[in-house]
């Protein structure tokens, strides 16, 4: 895992495994599904619990699963207006999902299930039929007026309508790689710090010394990882509401 | 501060929570900090570009053009990433109707 041989090898946090045994590996039951299902259950587990004692003052669970629900909502209000709160319970479990995704990626051991692209493109394809959906559902054909700015001369459809389009189906690529892009940046960064703490470890006397230098940065790596782990599964959210924005008041 | 200048503003508050007051604009909006958006804007040109060059060959590969669509579809494709990032760094018009 570590400096074998001399070599960093940063990229092999990264691989799938089996889980569960015999039972998981018969059905390719990855530690990624397991990490997923551990995260749903923590999800679960502090909205039921947490807001098992609904007091008036608010517990210190209590009130984490209240800021959630009130940051989620103030998102979706503020973005698409008072007619998107229907979309809420969709926004909320996307954004908590993918938070605790990211935040239970950071602990030793864990799996980060949002450093493969397949999750995010799959989450964000997700959002991408959703948005699409909702447009035709209200829109009817209007919706493909989207694509043609009114009052552009009609002599420039032919570059416009193409560019519209590639930018529309850009938005679930852009939305996935950059939750991806993050999450394996800082994965790979932790890792490598990590790797000359042990290679420098191993220098001899003055090793231990010099190698306190690359912990002091891990340390400052971790903390900056808790913040874009919070940060993407914002922006993922938040991008999220602004694009369902865009499909309810079509523009 | 009399009573009843807090129970007005809690008032509105409740009401614009409740989404009977129209809030006259959004305090939300994506997170600034310079590197934050050089990197949206570099996703936004990449992730436009991608697309561009998958439509391109997979339309050469269709109508066996290669390389002239791809060609088309990667300028496109660039293009649209611009447009992306005018859009990225356009103030965003929220208007309710």
């Amino acid at each position: 895992m570590a400096a074998e041989g001399n070599t960093i090898d940063a990229l092999s946090q990264f691989e799938l495994g089996r889980a569960l045994g015999p039972i998981g590996g018969s059905v390719n039951f990855s530690q990624s599904n397991l990490h997923m299902v551990i995260v749903a259950g923590l999800i679960l587990a502090l909205m039921t619990y947490g807001m098992r004692p609904r007091a008036v003052v608010p517990g210190r669970l209590q009130s984490l699963a209240e800021s959630a629900y009130e940051f989620v909502m103030g998102l979706v209000t503020d973005q698409i207006g008072p007619e998107g709160r229907r979309f809420f319970p969709f926004v909320f479990t996307l954004f908590m999902f993918i938070l605790f995704g990211n935040m239970l990626g950071l602990f030793p051991y864990a799996f980060t299930f949002t450093s493969h692209i397949a999750v995010t493109l799959g989450l964000s394809l997700m959002v991408f039929v959703l948005i699409t959906v909702v447009a035709l559902q209200l829109h009817g054909r209007k919706f493909f007026g989207y694509f043609f700015p009114e009052g552009a001369p009609l002599w420039l459809a032919p570059i416009i309508v193409p560019v519209e389009i590639i930018s529309y189906l850009s938005r679930p690529i852009s939305l996935s790689i950059r939750l991806f892009a993050n999450m394996v940046a800082g994965h790979v960064m932790l890792k490598v710090f990590a790797t000359f703490v042990v290679m420098l470890a191993g220098l001899g006397t003055a090793g231990p010394v010099l190698a306190v230098l690359p912990l002091a940065v891990n340390v400052a790596l971790v903390g900056f990882e808790v913040l874009v782990a919070f940060l993407q599964a914002y922006v993922f959210a938040i991008l999220t509401c602004i694009y369902l924005s865009d499909a309810v008041h079509l523009h | 501060m009399s009573k009843q200048d807090g129970f007005d503003k809690r008032l509105q508050d409740a009401r614009a929570r409740q989404g009977l007051d129209r809030a006259a604009g959004g305090k939300g909006g994506l997170p600034g900090g310079s590197w934050g958006l050089g990197f949206r804007a570099g996703v936004e040109i990449v992730s436009a570009l991608v697309v561009g060059v998958v439509l391109g060959l997979l339309a050469d590969r269709w109508l066996g053009t290669w390389p002239w669509l791809f060609l088309l579809f990667f300028v496109l494709g660039s293009v649209a990433g611009v447009m992306n990032v005018f859009r990225l760094l356009k103030p965003r018009v929220v208007d309710r109707d």
